[in-house]
């Protein structure tokens, strides 16, 4: 069935997008004269770029993971899972965009080891240099961001072709390439996060600190994946698709949840009780200056899924699923704002006009891609191999 | 009082679910179906209940958080408080990170156990405890569905007998319980 954009959708995604540009406009004409507004307003384009990035980069490791595991279930909601996808372009193209402007900047404060007046004053950013420094970080960057975009290409000109050829030659290079992808995946899904997110406390660091990051990742783009095919299916697009698939998305939400916050306390944990002064920095100023969002955020996206997802009546209730979603979803956004804000502004970052409007423009702009990528491809894989399989799904 | 059994042995599972849907169709009640393995989509078919292991799963692991917490406040901080590592040692909050992962080992272990314990008390396949299965085969490569005439009040046994003869099963045995 052919998708269109519901004038609902329209006027619904055009709206978040005025807001934002209202509330960012406000927020720019409050704080324009503070000394860190340049800081501030990095700090929310980086914030922003990198959890809508990321949540396309999340269905990216989805779709690659069940390619490398050969599932039969999600065949059913496989276009879903591309059209995600389908944000990284975009995303890149925002990361590239925020990127540059901090590395013009000299890091805009936020990356500090990018300014050459900070590292010349201060020796442990000057040992690490031989790794943080702008041409070095800009390979990298280049490479996680190309590689990505190339098996994205791949996945999705292989998904067309399987449409309109079938047979099982396509299914077994998907299978190679998304093994593959997963090897790079596990490799930069660390190294990216100490580049872009660790590298702003520089002088901390946590080797759990890439896992931690990416379990948020995967849980934020899973939520994403449930709510679009819930909407989908009421909308009526998705006909093949059963209580059991909402049941496994809702089941996937559950798991990352708890992957998500068993990572999460793994690295507070061993810190908290090692207690040893250059660790702890970065949870002593998190927890003076925004201990209610710090920890009230740990709780929501913990105890929320667990209690209210736990029964499989809740996993199958799309109202269930929809609202825990949307509140872990923000709660998520909120992870990202404390990782990057409180790292880069310290006490002076608030959620305020500029964040808000920053954050429902960004949203906005994402809901819309994603929307109109779905208008680009047929809603169900005509010729995958699995799809019988996950039209009998029932569990 | 004695109940009619028939037992009803198919060499397939497939024509045992079809079997077992004609039954049903006709208004028979299957009480219940006994395979070496378990059969995909059987449960709607004779109506067996959701199951209940989840809740009890739930209750075990709340009695398991309870225990551990219990349990490692008096061990650690009210009979003999430990220092370990220059922490707090008297109050059990401000250490409650250290008892978190055993907190979260022991309830598993207790939603574990008492899950496995429940699931075969309520099968009663406990060791030491009389087989159910009415015969043996079905442990192998045959598989029973039972009838009981106390709950097919509106058929004689006559009657149900000819109804399974009709779903092509290979044997018919007939008890009195």
């Amino acid at each position: 069935m052919e998708f269109k954009i519901a004038n609902k959708a329209k006027r619904l995604t055009l709206i978040l997008m005025i807001m934002g540009v209202i509330f960012t406009g406000f927020g720019i004409a409050l704080t324009w004269k503070d000394h860190n507004f340049g800081q501030r307003f990095m700090a929310n384009g980086l914030i922003n770029s990198f959890f809508f990035f990321s949540i396309g980069m999340g269905a990216l490791f989805f779709l690659a993971l069940a390619y490398a595991t050969e599932t039969g279930w999600y065949a059913a909601i496989k276009k879903v899972v591309e059209a995600v996808t389908g944000f990284i372009p975009y995303g890149i193209g925002f990361m590239v965009l925020i990127l540059l402007a901090l590395t013009l900047t000299d890091g805009g404060h936020i990356y500090t080891w990018m300014d050459p007046e900070v590292v010349a004053n201060d020796e442990i950013i000057k040992a690490k240099s031989f790794y943080l420094n702008k041409g070095f970080f800009w390979i990298r960057t280049i490479v996680y961001l190309g590689v990505y975009y190339m098996f994205w290409k791949g996945f999705k000109k292989r998904s067309l072709e399987e449409d309109r050829i079938g047979g099982t030659e396509i299914h077994f290079k998907n299978y190679k390439k998304g093994a593959l992808f997963l090897v790079y995946f596990s490799v930069f899904s660390s190294t990216s996060s100490w580049d872009w997110l660790m590298s702003i406390d520089v002088h901390w660091f946590s080797t759990l600190f890439g896992w931690y990051t990416f379990s948020g990742i995967w849980c934020s783009s899973m939520v994403v994946l449930v709510i679009l095919t819930l909407y989908l299916k009421k909308l009526g697009y998705l006909p093949k698709v059963n209580d059991s698939h909402i049941h496994d998305l809702g089941k996937w939400t559950f798991a990352t949840s708890f992957l998500w916050s068993y990572l999460w306390f793994s690295q507070y944990m061993l810190i908290w009780y090692a207690n040893i002064g250059e660790e702890v920095v970065y949870y002593m100023m998190r927890i003076e200056n925004f201990k209610v969002l710090y920890f009230g955020m740990f709780v929501v996206n913990f105890v929320f899924p667990m209690l209210l997802l736990m029964s499989r009546e809740a996993k199958r209730h799309s109202g269930i699923l929809t609202i825990v979603g949307l509140i872990i979803l923000s709660s998520h956004w909120v992870d990202v704002y404390i990782m990057i804000s409180a790292g880069s502004m310290g006490a002076t970052a608030s959620i305020g006009f500029m964040e808000i409007g920053m954050a429902i423009l960004m949203a906005g702009i994402f809901i819309r891609v994603i929307l109109y990528n779905l208008t680009k491809a047929p809603l169900s894989p005509v010729n995958h191999p699995f799809l019988d399989e996950s039209i009998h799904h029932e569990i | 009082m004695t109940d009619r059994v028939i037992y009803a042995m198919y060499d397939d599972d497939d024509v045992l679910k079809d079997g077992a849907k004609h039954l049903v169709a006709k208004g028979v009640k299957v009480e219940e179906v006994f395979s070496p393995f378990p059969i995909h989509g059987i449960d709607p078919i004779i109506g067996v209940e959701q199951t209940r292991l989840g809740i009890f799963a739930f209750i075990y692991g709340l009695i398991g958080l309870t225990l551990a917490t219990v349990g490692m406040r008096f061990f650690m901080i009210v009979d003999w408080p430990m220092n370990i590592g220059g922490k707090p040692n008297f109050s059990y909050m401000e250490n409650m990170l250290a008892f978190v992962p055993i907190t979260f080992e022991f309830t598993v272990l207790c939603a574990a156990h008492g899950m496995a314990i429940t699931y075969f008390i309520a099968n009663r396949t406990l060791p030491g405890m009389k087989a159910q299965n009415p015969d043996p085969r079905t442990t192998d490569d045959r598989f029973v569905i039972e009838l009981r005439a106390s709950q097919n009040s509106k058929f004689s046994a006559a009657e149900l007998e000819s109804l399974v003869k009709e779903t092509g099963m290979v044997e018919i045995e007939q008890k009195e319980i």
